[in-house]
């Protein structure tokens, strides 16, 4: 069990190695969308966890 | 005899050009039809009833939505070679990567659980027991991909799709008014005012025609199934002739349930197969079987989108191609994702409808996206050179893309909502 979990860990750090960088051309519309993505997905989980907190209240 | 011989030449080519349709077709047709999922049949079946026929126009104007999102994979996956999650991590890095593949895991399976729990209710219908279905389906499936043949998989899958067609002699069954059905349906009209809760129906719909799932199944199929440069404009052909299909099929329902129906109050499908069964048998029988097919249909592309996009990032072996041995990580996360999900649906008091209006709200994460990343990558003229988006595509596509976001984030926000378009 141990072994396959490292196996697994071994095989992500490989993973992360070969897509280290991103092989798309760094525009910049390509940048704006990519940043415009993350505000707009942060935005998503902050109403998320908000609506989680509601639940629990 | 002149005109004979040019009649017969023209038959010949046109026959030819059937037969190589046939040969192409696949991946386009399948993940369209698989489109209208058990998810999906729930949404047609209560804009009907809700509505009546007065939405059809708004159906029609999915066609092209779908079609323009869904060809973009094909040029993607037909000249990089790569699925939709490959190409992501190769594209962005690891960080977009196992963003994408982790919400697809999870989009996936909830969305599987929801293909079983449409199932299991359109099977109770007919007296059987949760648990023969899960059991039923999951041998089912297995037998569909065991044989080890791409080729043998995507002409059942395509069976099944044929299967789906059973609404449209359903509708002509319940005696429509072809008149009023045209009268109502083609122009554009909005029943009672542009309100909070059609807003909600015209979200619903687009929500049901474009899901995150199809754009990683189309572009991994057509990598298992080897489709060329080529080969991209029958595959655009196939994805156009599928996107008319799914309409059709769903408008088909909509005239069902708005003949039938009309001012009843539809949660699922499967309610709705049985308020029909009390005044017509058949037509009952008719909604009841199609939403165990959609669902079966959305069950079999489902699972194997989450199972290429692990074998792409992970390396393993992961194609239809290989045999259970030469490929053992694909068929097993495709099994542990098919059992796992219909086990859920056998727990007692599981919150299922707490599941469905999840997987709408989790999907909203990804689908925005996966469709910028699907447009970015199609102007990456290193990878796409001649393929790569025109202008006009582009300005399309966009348009599409932004439409799409906007409004499945506003149906995902209400989900989690209720109350705030009231």
């Amino acid at each position: 069990m141990a072994k396959a979990f490292k196996n697994l860990a071994q095989k992500i750090r490989e993973i992360n190695q070969r897509y280290s960088k991103p092989h798309i051309e760094m525009s910049a519309g390509v940048r704006v969308s990519l940043l415009v993505l993350r505000v707009y997905l942060l935005f998503l989980v902050s109403l998320m966890v908000y609506k989680f907190i509601l639940l629990l209240h | 005899m002149n005109f004979y011989s040019k009649l017969y030449y023209r038959l010949r080519k046109w026959m030819k050009a059937v037969q190589l349709y046939l040969v192409i077709a696949g991946p386009g047709l399948v993940v369209m039809i698989a489109d209208n999922d058990a998810g999906g049949i729930t949404t047609y079946a209560a804009t009907g009833a809700k509505y009546g026929y007065n939405l059809i126009w708004f159906l029609l104007i999915l066609i092209p939505v779908a079609y323009y999102v869904q060809e973009m994979t094909v040029r993607l996956g037909a000249v990089t070679k790569r699925g939709h999650a490959e190409a992501i991590f190769d594209g962005f890095g690891a960080f977009w990567g196992w963003f994408s593949l982790i919400d697809l895991m999870f989009v996936d399976w909830l969305t599987l659980v929801t293909e079983f729990i449409g199932m299991t209710a359109a099977l109770q219908i007919f007296g059987i027991p949760p648990w023969a279905t899960v059991v039923g389906v999951v041998a089912l499936m297995g037998g569909i991909v065991i044989n080890g043949r791409y080729w043998t998989w995507e002409k059942l899958a395509m069976l099944f799709c044929a299967l789906n067609l059973i609404y449209i002699p359903g509708a002509f069954m319940v005696n429509a008014s072809v008149s009023d059905v045209l009268k109502e349906g083609l122009i554009p009209n909005f029943p009672g005012g542009f309100n909070g809760e059609l807003f909600f129906f015209l979200m619903a719909n687009i929500g049901t025609t474009i899901a995150p799932w199809m754009l990683f199944f189309q572009q991994s199929s057509v990598v298992d199934k080897g489709l060329q440069e080529k080969d991209i404009p029958w595959g655009k052909f196939d994805t156009l002739f599928g996107s008319m299909l799914t309409v059709v099929v769903a408008i088909f329902i909509v005239v069902v349930t708005g003949t039938v129906l009309k001012g009843v109050d539809i949660d699922s499908a499967s309610q709705a197969a049985e308020h029909l069964l009390k005044t017509n048998h058949w037509v009952g029988t008719f909604m009841a079987i199609g939403l165990f097919d959609a669902g079966l249909l959305g069950a079999i592309c489902i699972s194997l989108a989450s199972s290429w996009a692990f074998g792409e990032i992970f390396g393993w072996a992961h194609s239809l191609n290989q045999k259970i041995k030469e490929a053992p990580w694909f068929y097993a996360s495709y099994f542990f994702t098919l059992v796992t999900a219909g086990l859920v649906v056998l727990i007692p008091d599981a919150p299922l409808v707490l599941i469905t209006l999840f997987v709408q709200v989790v999907a909203v994460t990804l689908l925005p996206a996966a469709l910028v990343f699907l447009i970015l990558l199609l102007n990456d003229k290193k990878h796409m050179g001649e393929y790569c988006n025109t202008l006009g595509e582009n300005l399309i596509g966009g348009f599409i893309v932004l439409a799409i976001v906007v409004l499945s984030s506003l149906y995902g926000i209400s989900v989690m909502f209720p109350d705030l378009y009231k």
